[in-house]
């Protein structure tokens, strides 16, 4: 078992190692970077005092020096101007758009992204599971038509119009703002408990919205398992015994039809926080989602380079969790391998 | 007290499909006697596993019990309950499912969850039933176990289906079933995918629980040596109807109906005549075979196909987390030697490595060590060492008939596509040579050429085992590897696909490699038998003086196991029982192989050879 993790925390390193490089270098492959393209715009302005800063901080941040040098110091295995301060040493980089350090800016938005897609994976298991399993089970039932049609219609909404119409109409009908993760007025305070009550509160819709569509691809897949596993002959076997059939459908066909649902946790994290952009974009949610992209298009490199790297160390770890979970559920994954 | 346990009164039992209802079980009455086996035979589709989930309420959605009574005379509760006027879902029935009617199944590995442990699936058929502490259903979980023999119980309380061998599997169902001490046990045929001799054991433990626990028995099977070594009563059905019933006597002695009859010729049995050949119920009738004749080609001198020396091994790891590394030697030493035109079976139990020797003679696996010799005519030649247009040619000449007849086809080809795709991956003739080819091999193997629009699914498993055969024959070889080829179909089916595939061979000049763990199908269809055990070949002999003369005590062991439809040629339970003679360091003297020891084969009679230990070969020299 300790064998087992150690090899596994050693290739989860190489792996961030070779994404960390990908990250970099295509972040660095359109020509020029953030502040090269500041001074050709404050030059055509006219404003020196301004040049003489970004050209401070291209030589303190050494964007003079060649990529492969800028990579190793962001990463933090040579030391730049200012000594080894990289990744590897906690020092995360500058955020030249913002104009503060990348820590500030991302700061809260990291951890609620984490809230908001935390709160969709449950939403989206919470809702889904029951409705698979009565749509299974009761196959071809007019209940198992009238949860497909929803789940296709659900497939076949862009989520962010959904966001757009519930946004109107909630305006419109209860005239509440439903944008934000919480009331404008708590923007810069500390966390007090009235703002964590308007942060619940405002978290409703974008979890209806960002799950919804999860949730009809999760129901339709689940039911498909579920309806092999119910045609399966220890199944039969359970209600031979005299099991009631609720009792024996959750205690074996449900519990073999989840294990494609724990493989996929690893791919789940990552996929939540690039998939919910133009979602966060339109709800202005305060989340990563909507930094990377600015990030990006203004080439802010560390920022860009921070955001996709935790990305890269969620999958990394989502996948240690639903590889570990799925030797932990299923005895055949524990003691098979080898062969 | 002779009131019957059960009494079914004119059941009927409906399916509903898209054409209507369907009658699967048509006015069925049979009775069970207390403590007695009542045997229900029949092929496939004769409606005798929906008769045995009807008893327990557990039938398909698309099925319900259209009329009858199925009426249930406990003597423990002293109730009488007509099982078919019950709700499925109702507590009565709850309470009678697994609790006074328990029921085992083929598949001893599908039929348990690979999720749970043993002990925990065991117990829980003890804990629906009766208010036992957890302490109490673990102690009653381990007699169970160790009543239907686990070397360790204890140890297997906590161990997963798939770490037990077959055999060990069905004893944990039968442990599961018999926990709750049921009146009735109905066995689903519980020991068709069984090797012989496990066979034998399994029919033996419910033959002694019987007695012990004076419980019914319903077993259903359609294998009538099973059925006259241990029924007491025996009812035949064809297309939901009883045709015969009777006591096992009665049946055997004086067979009335002629589908029982038909039935009986069916089966192949050691007594038969060298020329007799099994009667199918339905003969495959194909004017093309009367008229095909071999291909012109040169023909080898020697054997066409040689083994030598081949030995494989692989390795295995015991568990994910540990690096232990294990060795099994698969293949030890086998040498084997196939004359054009004729049949070579190998006879062995599931995992002696047979199927690896098949699989490395077809080039898809590598041997550790040995050669595999293929003459074209041209003179023998290393199959290992061929390339190009010589591997292209080799492996046009040898081809493979699979046992799962079901997915063994892709369901998405038509037979149309399943015969042409040799012949296309081979660039062999135009579209119409291809479409006169198929529609000949169809005809070959006794099918309408009208099959040929159709998908695999709409055949019975005896049909595709023949479209399997007709694909192996689409590019003329000279040689077939044969898989258990028949093991997945009922007896009368059996038969038409055996003499099928001597017509064949008669015709084509074919040689076949016959691989199978049932002695009776080889001895009717081989020419040479070789007996292998855990990698080696043990015994190796004309047909008639092996079964003559088996000098092996494995080949004896597995002779004696194997069920006769004779009444009067009872299975040996009590030399059946141990269970030494699968494992060479056991074998007694002069066959005794110890650890690593291969020993050598000596020849006793012309073409009869036997497996001796080194050690007592050197002591005969």
């Amino acid at each position: 078992m300790i064998r087992f993790l150690l090899r596994r925390v050693v290739t989860m390193a190489v792996t961030l190692l070779i994404i960390s490089a990908l990250v970099f270098f295509i972040i660095k492959l359109p020509p020029g970077d953030f502040l090269t393209n500041q001074i050709a715009e404050l030059r055509a302005q006219g404003e020196t005092a301004s040049i003489a800063k970004a050209e401070f901080l291209i030589k303190q941040y050494g964007l003079d020096r060649p990529a492969w040098e800028q990579y190793l110091v962001w990463i933090g295995v040579m030391p730049g101007p200012n000594g080894f301060s990289g990744l590897l040493q906690g020092d995360w980089g500058w955020s030249f758009e913002y104009d503060k350090p990348v820590t500030e800016v991302v700061g809260d938005a990291l951890w609620l992204t984490l809230l908001v897609n935390l709160a969709v994976v449950i939403f989206i298991h919470l809702v889904s599971i029951p409705i698979a399993i009565y749509s299974a089970t009761r196959q071809y039932s007019v209940g198992d038509y009238v949860a497909t049609f929803i789940g296709y219609i659900g497939l076949a909404t862009p989520s962010f119009l959904l966001a757009l119409i519930l946004l109107y109409y909630a305006n419109r009908w209860f005239g509440v703002s439903i944008g934000g993760l919480y009331d404008a007025q708590f923007a810069d305070q500390p966390w007090t408990w009235p703002k964590i009550r308007s942060l619940m509160s405002h978290l409703v819709v974008p979890t209806l919205v960002i799950g919804l569509g999860g949730t009809a691809a999760m129901i339709r897949r689940m039911r498909a398992n579920l309806l092999d596993e119910l045609g399966k002959q220890y199944y039969v076997t359970a209600k031979a015994k005299g099991l009631a059939p609720r009792t024996a459908l959750l205690k074996y066909p449900f519990r073999m039809s989840l294990n494609p649902f724990i493989a996929d946790i690893g791919n789940l994290l990552p996929h939540l926080i690039s998939g919910s952009v133009l979602v966060s974009l339109v709800l202005s949610l305060p989340t990563v989602g909507p930094i990377l992209l600015s990030a990006l298009k203004s080439q802010d490199q560390f920022l860009a380079g921070f955001i996709l790297m935790f990305v890269a160390v969620l999958t990394v770890i989502g996948m240690l969790i639903s590889d570990l979970l799925l030797a932990w559920l299923d005895p055949r994954i524990r003691m098979g391998g080898g062969r | 007290m002779d009131t019957p346990l059960l009494s079914i009164r004119q059941l009927t039992v409906d399916f509903m499909t898209e054409t209507g209802d369907f009658r699967v079980v048509n006015g069925l009455s049979l009775d069970i006697p207390r403590g007695k086996t009542v045997a229900l035979v029949g092929e496939s589709g004769s409606g005798k596993s929906v008769t045995a989930q009807a008893i327990l309420q557990i039938l398909s959605k698309k099925a319900h019990i259209s009329g009858g009574s199925i009426v249930f005379n406990d003597a423990v509760s002293n109730a009488t309950l007509d099982i078919a006027a019950l709700g499925a879902e109702s507590d009565a029935m709850h309470a009678l499912r697994g609790g006074r009617i328990a029921m085992i199944f083929q598949e001893p590995m599908t039929s348990l969850s690979p999720l749970h442990t043993i002990g925990d699936q065991i117990s829980e058929a003890l804990v629906i039933h009766a208010r036992v502490s957890r302490a109490e259903a673990r102690e009653r979980t381990i007699d169970a176990l160790a009543r239907v023999g686990f070397p360790d119980p204890k140890r297997a309380l906590s161990t997963y289906p798939f770490e037990l061998s077959g055999g060990l599997r069905q004893r944990a169902m039968i442990a599961m079933a018999l926990i709750t001490r049921p009146a009735l046990l109905i066995a689903d045929e519980p020991t068709t995918a069984l090797d012989v001799t496990t066979q034998a054991q399994i029919l033996d433990l419910i033959k002694e629980l019987q007695t012990e626990t004076g419980m019914s028995v319903l077993l259903i099977t359609h294998d009538l040596g099973v059925v006259a070594n241990v029924a007491d009563e025996v009812v035949v059905m064809y297309r939901g109807r009883v045709m015969e019933a009777g006591s096992r006597e009665d049946i055997f002695r004086n067979p009335q109906h002629p589908y029982l009859q038909a039935l009986m010729r069916a089966v192949p049995r050691f007594a038969m005549a060298v020329d007799e050949r099994l009667t199918p119920i339905r003969e495959i009738k194909s004017a093309t075979l009367a008229n095909a004749h071999a291909p012109e080609r040169i023909e080898p001198k020697g054997p066409i196909l040689k083994v030598e020396n081949l030995t494989k091994s692989y390795t295995l790891r015991s568990g994910w987390f540990s690096g232990k590394i294990r060795t099994i030697r698969a293949v030890n030493d086998v040498n084997l030697s196939l004359p054009t035109g004729t049949t070579l079976g190998l006879v062995g139990e599931s995992g002696c490595g047979k199927t690896t020797v098949s699989k490395m003679i077809m080039r898809a696996m590598h041997p550790d060590s040995g050669r595999v010799l293929f003459d074209n005519g041209t003179g023998p030649r290393d199959v290992f060492e061929l390339e190009g247009a010589a591997l292209t040619e080799y492996r046009r000449s040898v081809q493979f008939i699979f046992q799962d007849p079901f997915s063994s086809l892709n369901p998405r080809m038509t037979v149309y596509e399943i015969l042409t795709e040799p012949l296309r991956i081979h660039d062999i003739g135009t579209p119409d040579e291809r479409y006169a080819r198929a529609t000949q091999l169809l005809d070959m193997v006794g099918l309408d050429k009208r099959s040929l629009r159709r998908y695999p699914h709409s055949f019975s498993g005896g049909q595709r085992q023949r479209l399997g055969i007709a694909r192996a024959l689409a590019l003329e070889p000279r040689v077939l590897l044969c898989d258990e080829p028949v093991s997945a179909l009922d007896v009368s089916v059996q038969a038409q696909v055996l003499n099928l595939l001597k017509d064949l061979q008669s015709a084509l000049g074919l040689s076949y490699l016959f691989v199978s763990h049932n002695l009776a199908v080889v001895d009717y269809i081989a020419d040479t038998i070789a007996v292998m055990c855990r990698g080696y070949i043990v015994e190796e002999a004309p047909k008639t003086s092996l079964f003559r003369n088996p000098v092996h005590p494995y080949t004896q062991a597995l002779l004696a196991a194997v069920p006769d439809p004779d009444i009067d040629r009872p299975l040996d339970f009590e030399k059946l029982r141990a269970d030494r003679f699968s494992n060479p360091s056991q074998w007694p003297a002069p066959f005794r192989l110890l650890q690593g020891e291969a020993g050598v084969m000596k020849e006793i009679e012309p073409g009869h050879k036997v497996r001796l230990g080194s050690q007592a070969a050197e002591e005969a020299a």
